[in-house]
């Protein structure tokens, strides 16, 4: 079996894995880090969104083996010790989230936006951009509040 | 109003352990030993189980054990139950076919169960269950609804003739019959309900333990109701006795209904583990959650109203035809009956309502409750009707609706459909939401919209629903097989902070703040010092769970209750230690004082008298820690008005939500911020219903629509931000004053955006899901 070697949340981390192990299944299974979830099959539903190497990613669609030698962060990577971070403070604040499955995805999806379209996101931005996260509690309504507000909170 | 206390939108306690990757759901509980289940599964809609031959599978790398349905008989277990009775026309029980958890003899919906293959790891047996070679004698399938009792169909149950599970006639046939023959006017509406698949973000997942010490199954399960799983897998599935049975539902990813019931793979997993004696796991993929889940909806009707002159209506009569799949889900039956003919009265007093709803047997999955339940379907019928019959009068819609509203002095209102409403004021909410989506200005936008080629279309609903089911007398008088009560446990530690053991289950609700809040508020403990506790039958004391939007109405009154009863025996410790007589002690905001005078004690120094009861009231029980319930008088009836305004291209046929307005009456508000958020999700839950979703069945019963591929799920820019207000009033027999809100949306929603998108084209009606072709095509004939 392969060995895979990458940085997860700013740690070196290896294992052997099948060549037919998913990034999101390592991350869950060999490193316990199961709050990056699996919601579908089809790389639709976006609760696998982690980053690799400052990229969103779903974590269901790449192998392992890609992930060898990249820096990966998932939601576990995010708060600093007890302090949230800035984005995960806007969903609590903006109750973005209900029963918490597509949140970790949304989150790291809501980072991603925010680096690539900067800190100041209108309404129309976000929900677009929001296309690849499936929520079926909240109807996104505070989904989008909570990104805007957490892109604004990271400009600090 | 204590801090963080009722009417307070306090932040969520349960977010931060979501917001950091800590949640607990069943995946991801991983334990030494386990082993992996994968289901092999009927690639045929209705087949003969001719042969299994597991010998191959057996024999491949990591396989523990492959089991088939006569492993289970031969074990005594199962088959899975379906707990409520209606009465068919001829005066006999439903038609209740053997359910086997795997199947046996013959299949019946792609899907089914056909073996269970356990192996060391996911991917062995994922491999071994390709090995598992089965002889199917593959049969005609009928998987339309509106076909499935027709004759010369393929017979799915021997016991059920006609494909025909019940025929359910409910009202006063020759007074309707009457009522539509002197009528100035009848409007008749045909429609269709469509079929949805729940899909809840977190799929269907159980873990099984056997512990051979204690003979217990402890079962990890996504379950909604952790105490009815474990009642049902006992009572009746045959899996261990009630109190060698442990059911856990821990973070639970959604719910909506889907998680309510007893599923073949939760008793197989239980049952498994204790036969391998190995920790057995297993998760669904989303295709098998398509392929599984108890599906939602799928009705076809026919509905007529009678009026007079003015348009006031007269009578009701509607034709039901009824999908419930391939087997009786756990309350399969009752979806289609009670929780939709006893809604049929809506808003309005219309004197006589008739109802015959036909529920039929198809080669498809199982149908059960889906957010709403039968609400949303007698809701979608009966405001599509009442838009129909405002063309047909000429009327504006809100104005038909308004000269049929039950006037708000005319509670309690009984309904000629058993439900006695008990409070509302109908016309206050659709004044306030006439006015939040200012309804006056829509020709402008219309006319303005037109100018630019768009066509503008607004739609009303206005709906009542039915939660909370209760009391549980009534559940019994209909054939329920169980209480609908709930219970709860407060018990304070001898610190001084505070364990709230509940009944119901939280899975996106948000019980751990809303029912602290309201614990913070009778008792006067900080938040912080409160946890609430769901979700374990060996943690909490019992309970039914969580559905029909019953936690708070229900459960949230149990725990009140329980906390009256720790004041009340506060008071004889504080009257004690205060050396004053109980009828001069006072309780407020966490204190017990000595009317009058500042003598005063706090709550937490009481519950650690209570523990450490050195100085006590003689013969009093030591302890501070109290259990109650609640079965209420009645069931829940919140109600409101929806306004969707659309916009259409008649080039595209695409459909832009440019407003949504809701106002809603669900009495008190306990965490407003919370409430909301259980309204945006499920009006987002009913436009999917209208605008995206729709389960499909080919005719020989392949499901097309078995991925997120195939099935449209609303997304964020398929939707608006919403318009949200409330018009409450108190409903008499609930003691916090609170009606559920967790399913409204979803009723209210599927009828207001029809009415607007035909509405907009100037059509008599659209059938769900108004996709972009059906409406495009509508468009064109309207032109």
């Amino acid at each position: 079996m392969p060995t895979v070697k990458m940085q997860v949340n700013g740690k070196s981390v290896s294992g052997e894995v099948e060549s037919r192990t998913l990034l999101v299944q390592f991350l869950r299974e060999n490193l316990h880090l199961t709050g990056t979830h699996i919601g579908c099959d089809t790389s639709q539903c976006g609760a696998c969104v982690v980053h690799v190497d400052g990229k969103s990613v779903k974590s269901c669609t790449m192998l392992a083996v890609m992930a060898d030698g990249c820096a990966v962060t998932t939601i576990e990577g995010l708060a600093s010790g007890a302090q949230l971070h800035p984005m995960q403070q806007a969903f609590m604040d903006n109750h973005g989230l209900q029963c918490g499955f597509c949140t970790p995805g949304m989150v790291m999806t809501a980072l991603d936006i925010v680096n690539r379209n900067g800190n100041n996101l209108d309404e129309a931005t976000i929900r677009k951009e929001l296309e690849g996260n499936i929520c079926r509690c909240t109807g996104y309504h505070n989904i989008v509040k909570s990104v805007q507000a957490g892109a604004k909170a990271m400009e600090g | 109003m204590a801090e963080n206390g009722i009417g307070a939108s306090v932040r969520r306690k349960e977010d931060n352990r979501f917001l950091i990757g800590k949640g607990n759901y069943t995946d991801d509980i991983s334990v030494v030993g386990q082993t992996h289940a994968v289901f092999v599964r009927s690639p045929h809609a209705h087949a003969t189980l001719n042969r299994i031959d597991t010998s191959a599978a057996l024999a491949a790398p990591g396989v523990v054990a492959v089991f088939t349905g006569d492993d289970l008989v031969a074990d005594g277990i199962g088959p899975l139950i379906c707990g409520v009775t209606v009465t068919s026309d001829d005066g006999q029980p439903h038609r209740a076919p053997r359910h086997p958890a795997l199947a046996q003899g013959k299949v019946n919906y792609v899907g089914d169960h056909v073996a269970v293959v356990i192996a060391e790891t996911l991917a062995q047996a994922k491999d071994a269950a390709e090995l598992v070679v089965v002889d199917y004698g593959v049969l005609p399938a009928v998987t339309n609804t509106a076909d499935a009792s027709q004759p010369g169909q393929p017979q799915i149950h021997n016991e059920a003739p006609n494909n025909v599970c019940f025929n359910w006639p409910f009202g006063e046939k020759a007074a309707v019959e009457a009522a539509f023959a002197s009528a100035h006017k009848v409007s008749t509406l045909e429609l269709v309900n469509n079929r949805m698949v729940t899909n809840a973000m977190e799929p269907r997942a159980a873990l099984g333990e056997y512990n051979s010490g204690t003979q217990e199954i402890t079962l990890h399960l996504t379950t909604q109701n952790p105490h009815v799983h474990r009642l049902v897998m006992s009572a009746f599935n045959n899996l261990a006795p009630e109190h060698k049975l442990r059911v856990v539902g821990p973070d639970v990813g959604g719910g909506f209904g889907v998680k309510i019931f007893v599923y073949a793979e939760e008793l197989v997993v239980g049952w498994a583990c204790r036969k391998v004696q190995r920790p057995v796991k297993w998760t669904a993929d989303r295709t098998e959650a398509f392929l599984s889940d108890a599906h939602g909806r799928d009705h076809v009707a026919t509905a007529e109203v009678a009026m007079d002159a003015e348009g006031h209506f007269l009578a009701l009569r509607v034709m039901t035809q009824a999908n419930l799949g391939a087997y009786l889900s756990t309350f399969g039956t009752m979806v289609p009956s009670y929780l939709y003919a006893f809604l049929l009265a809506g808003q309005y007093r219309t004197p006589l309502i008739y109802s015959e709803v036909k529920a039929v047997f198809t080669n498809t999955a199982p149908v059960d409750a889906c957010r709403g339940a039968g609400r949303p379907e007698a809701t979608y019928l009966l405001e599509r009707l009442v838009d129909i019959a405002a063309a047909d009068m000429g009327l504006d819609p809100a104005e038909i609706r308004r000269r049929n509203y039950i006037p708000k002095d005319a509670f309690p209102y009984q309904t000629p459909v058993v439900q006695c409403y008990d409070s509302g004021d109908y016309v206050a909410a659709l004044d306030k939401a006439l006015a939040l989506a200012d309804y006056a200005g829509f020709p402008a936008r219309a006319a303005e919209a037109k100018a630019r080629g768009k066509r503008r279309g607004i739609g009303l609903s206005s709906y009542v629903e039915a939660c909370g089911i209760a009391p549980s007398a009534a559940v019994g008088q209909l054939g329920g097989g169980v209480g609908l009560w709930e219970s709860a446990q407060v018990r304070f530690n001898p610190t001084g902070n505070v364990q709230v053991f509940t009944g119901t289950h939280s899975h996106g609700q948000g019980h751990e703040t809303t029912f602290a809040q309201l614990v913070t508020e009778l008792l006067g403990v900080p938040i912080d010092s409160i946890e609430v506790i769901h979700g374990d039958t060996a943690r909490t004391q019992f309970g039914m769970g969580t559905y029909g939007s019953r936690s708070l109405a229900v459960g949230g009154v149990a725990i009140a209750k329980a906390c009256e009863k720790l004041i009340a025996k506060g008071k004889k410790i504080a009257a004690h230690a205060l050396e004053a007589a109980e009828s001069d002690i006072e309780f407020a905001a966490g204190n017990f004082t000595v009317t009058g005078t500042d003598k005063a004690m706090s709550i937490a120094a009481v519950a650690f008298n209570a523990y450490v009861p050195h100085s006590y009231p003689e013969g009093l029980e030591p302890g501070f820690d109290e259990n109650a319930f609640f079965d209420p008088m009645n069931f829940s009836f919140p109600a409101g008005t929806h306004i969707c305004e659309v916009e259409v291209d008649p080039d595209t046929g695409e459909v832009d939500i440019v407003r949504y307005s809701a106002v809603d009456d669900f009495g008190k508000l306990i965490n407003p911020m919370i409430v909301e958020g259980q309204v945006h999700g499920g009006i987002v839950h009913g436009i999917g219903q209208a605008l995206l979703e729709g389960c499909r069945y080919d005719s020989e019963g392949q499901l097309l629509t078995a991925s997120y591929m195939d099935y449209a799920m609303p997304r964020a820019d398929n939707v608006p931000s919403f318009d949200v207000d409330y018009a409450p009033t108190n409903p008499p027999h609930n003691p916090l004053g609170v009606k559920g809100c967790g399913e409204a949306g979803a009723i209210g929603a599927p009828p207001a955006v029809i009415n607007a998108i035909v509405n907009a084209l100037g059509i008599r009606h659209l059938d769900m899901p108004a996709t972009p072709e059906k409406v495009w095509r509508a468009a064109q004939q309207a032109a």
